[in-house]
């Protein structure tokens, strides 16, 4: 009994060191990427110098980070501005620990999983106001409050939608929803709540046309204004670990996790489909940033509480009343 | 005693300093608001950073010394600035100038027109919160940059103008590069539209936002495509034609409204017609001399003042200059468009969000070095 829940432990603790070195590959990669579909879509090649395609680019710019100096503005609250951006990495990490990468690949398959990455996920909002207003600059403070109501609108449409995906499968179990989505994927059983859960997604995320809380030619640079070297560098590390981390969700809801389409695996393994759904989300997500200008903050909150929120209840009740009557 | 200078102190309002290190304010403005939450209580623009004192480096140097410090004035329309000046000046000391000149300086200062205007389209799409249809803007402003390289010998600050005509004849390569630049700028619009000007969100960003009514427009001396977009097809080109203006065939687009989206509109329509403008005068381009041989370097205008005024790619400009007769002007007053184009929007910021004032303040078109001059 005691060795089992040593394994267990040993288990945890590898899979986090894991993840960690994931979550930061992961980053980097997904900057360069950025770079590169943004270069590409603007008739550009993007960067190319450093390292073959310019992969190295990221790596020379992340040291660059972690050797500037960490300014701490005077007047700030010096205890929360060091706390933050630690705040909003660790939430994230956590992710990592239910995502089902491929049937043998779960660090943790907890019954409550996808619970629990959306629990941990409404951290980086407090991480967000405690950055911004910490800083005491007035753009901080501003994105901060944005944040935090951007946050509260999105989070609603995005867990109704994940409750009608609930309610098919009756479990919070990552494995298990996955499981079951062998030969149909979710989002053509559930096309209206896959949609607003990625439209949703982006906004959890501050991704453009969401991206308000840190709207550059409005706020300067949002709630991080202050943050310098490797404390801006978490932030960064922290929203392209999120935007990791809500398209592994939407693959592992609506896509299918680690199944082929219809059932047809031919013979890929499956963190091969998990990845390759995962990235194609991503940018999409990347694509939508660099198409489209930002939505005004009062704007998008009448989008959510006038129309994603209310659509995204319906899409639930029929849900449960069609669970009902099959 | 000192008390009775400073303001009251209004409750639940707070200072933003908007500039003038800001990304959206184009330069070295600063706009002090007064916020409530995000709503702007009260706008004031302060102005003067980018102080040069150009005027009175006029008063310092000869007539055809300060055709450099023209273009440093409105560094994105120096093509419109230079030729507004040679234009003053030679209507001050009666100057003739060849016709093939005078169509060669249409067919330049509407390039550099256009160039301008797609510049405007690209900052206010990013204003937006749009980056990709910046790069795409100036992937063309780029072409115009380099047909004018070919001509003036320089991209921005072209003092390519001299009294009585050009410093330089106009090749076949140029007038090809031209006709190919317009060709592809034509097969561009679509690309705009379907980015831009149909995307609902660019909509909703814009329209109804940052009205300006006529009444504040004539306040304020708004000209230019922001008041064209009041409804008032006050075009200088048409109003006092100079140049060859009268002979060619254009419209003057006017807005209904006076909203941003209006102003959108009306820019992107007087880009195609400075398009017509260049296909015409290409067409109609006579041969002869480019340059009045006959001018003398240290020009002595008779005694008199005059003011000449032009429609640059922001407005109405204007040249006030005072002769006493000797090679250097006395007085050299220039009226600019963007200042009435910023002081407008203390009434226009009045009461709208933070992220519609910077959606107005692009919208305007400003150029803070002319203003600051």
């Amino acid at each position: 009994m005691g060795n089992e829940v040593g394994s267990e432990w040993i288990r945890l603790i590898v899979g986090a060191v894991i993840a960690l070195a994931f979550a930061s590959l992961n980053a980097l990669f997904l900057v360069w990427l950025e770079r590169k579909v943004a270069g590409h879509i603007q008739l550009r090649p993007g960067p190319k110098e450093v390292g073959p395609f310019g992969l190295l680019q990221t790596i020379a710019d992340a040291l660059k980070l972690v050797g500037k100096e960490l300014i701490t503005p005077s007047a700030a609250d010096k205890k929360l501005f060091v706390i933050a951006p630690v705040l909003i990495f660790m939430p994230v990490l956590v992710g990592f620990l239910v995502l089902p990468f491929a049937p043998e690949l779960i660090i943790r398959d907890m019954n409550l999983g996808v619970l629990l990455i959306f629990a941990f996920s409404t951290f980086s909002v407090l991480a967000i106001l405690a950055g911004g207003w910490s800083s005491n600059n007035k753009y901080a403070l501003l994105g901060a409050i944005r944040s935090v109501a951007q946050n509260v609108a999105y989070e609603i449409p995005l867990l109704l939608t994940v409750m009608s995906v609930v309610l098919m499968v009756n479990s919070l179990r990552f494995s298990e929803i996955v499981q079951a989505q062998g030969h149909i994927w979710f989002i053509f059983l559930q096309p209206v709540a896959g949609l607003i859960y990625l439209i949703s997604a982006t906004a959890e995320t501050n991704r453009a046309p969401f991206d308000i809380p840190e709207a550059e030619s409005e706020l300067v640079a949002g709630f991080h204004t202050e943050y310098s070297g490797m404390r801006f560098g978490l932030f960064f590390l922290a929203e392209y670990t999120n935007m990791f981390i809500v398209s592994a969700v939407a693959t592992s809801l609506f896509f299918g996790g680690w199944h082929g389409p219809f059932g047809f695996d031919m013979k890929i393994p499956g963190i091969v489909w998990f990845m390759l759904k995962t990235y194609f989300l991503i940018f999409v997500i990347m694509w939508v940033r660099w198409t489209f200008p930002r939505i005004r903050f009062d704007q998008l909150m009448n989008f959510s509480w006038k129309f994603m929120i209310p659509v995204s209840l319906a899409n639930l009740l029929v849900t449960a009343v069609v669970l009902k009557f099959i | 005693m000192a008390e009775q200078f400073l303001e009251p102190v209004v409750e639940n309002v707070y200072t933003l300093n908007l500039g003038p290190q800001h990304p959206s304010t184009h330069g070295v403005l600063r706009v002090v608001l007064d916020l409530d939450g995000e709503f702007i209580v009260r706008t004031d623009p302060v102005i003067g950073y980018g102080h040069r004192g150009h005027e009175k480096m006029g008063e310092n140097r000869l007539y055809k010394q300060f055709m450099p410090n023209t273009s440093r004035m409105d560094y994105l329309s120096g093509m419109l600035y230079n030729h507004g000046y040679v234009l003053a000046v030679e209507k001050l000391a009666g100057i003739e100038v060849p016709e093939r000149a005078k169509y060669i300086r249409v067919i330049c200062s509407e390039l550099n027109r256009i160039s301008s205007h797609l510049l405007w389209f690209g900052t206010y799409v990013m204003d937006l919160g749009g980056f990709t249809p910046f790069l795409y803007a100036f992937d063309d402003r780029e072409q115009i940059l380099d047909i004018l390289d070919r001509v003036s010998g320089s991209r921005l600050t072209y003092s390519y103008c001299r009294f009585g005509g050009v410093c330089q004849d106009l090749d076949s390569v140029f007038i090809d590069m031209t006709r190919a630049f317009l060709k592809r700028l034509r097969s561009r619009w679509s690309d705009y539209e379907n980015l831009v000007t149909k995307n609902i969100i660019f909509i909703h960003r814009t329209r109804d936002v940052g009205v300006i009514s006529l009444e504040q427009a004539r306040q304020f001396g708004v000209t230019g495509p922001n008041l064209r977009a009041c409804g008032v097809a006050f075009d200088m080109r048409r109003a006092e034609p100079y140049e060859v203006y009268d002979r060619l065939d254009f419209e003057i687009p006017v807005g209904t409204k006076g909203d941003a989206l209006d102003r959108y509109y009306v820019r992107m329509i007087e880009m195609e017609q400075s398009c017509r403008i260049i296909e015409q005068a290409l067409d109609q381009l006579p041969g002869g001399a480019f340059l009045n041989p006959k001018v003398p370097d240290r020009l002595r205008p008779p005694k008199g003042d005059l003011y000449f005024g032009f429609e640059s790619a922001r407005g109405q400009t204007g040249y006030y200059i005072v002769s006493d007769g000797s090679t250097m002007p006395y007085r050299l007053h220039v009226r600019v468009p963007s200042f009435g184009n910023l002081h407008v929007l203390v009434e226009a910021f009045q009461g709208t969000l933070l992220a519609d004032a910077i959606s107005t303040m692009g919208s305007v078109d400003l150029v803070i070095p002319e203003i600051d001059r």
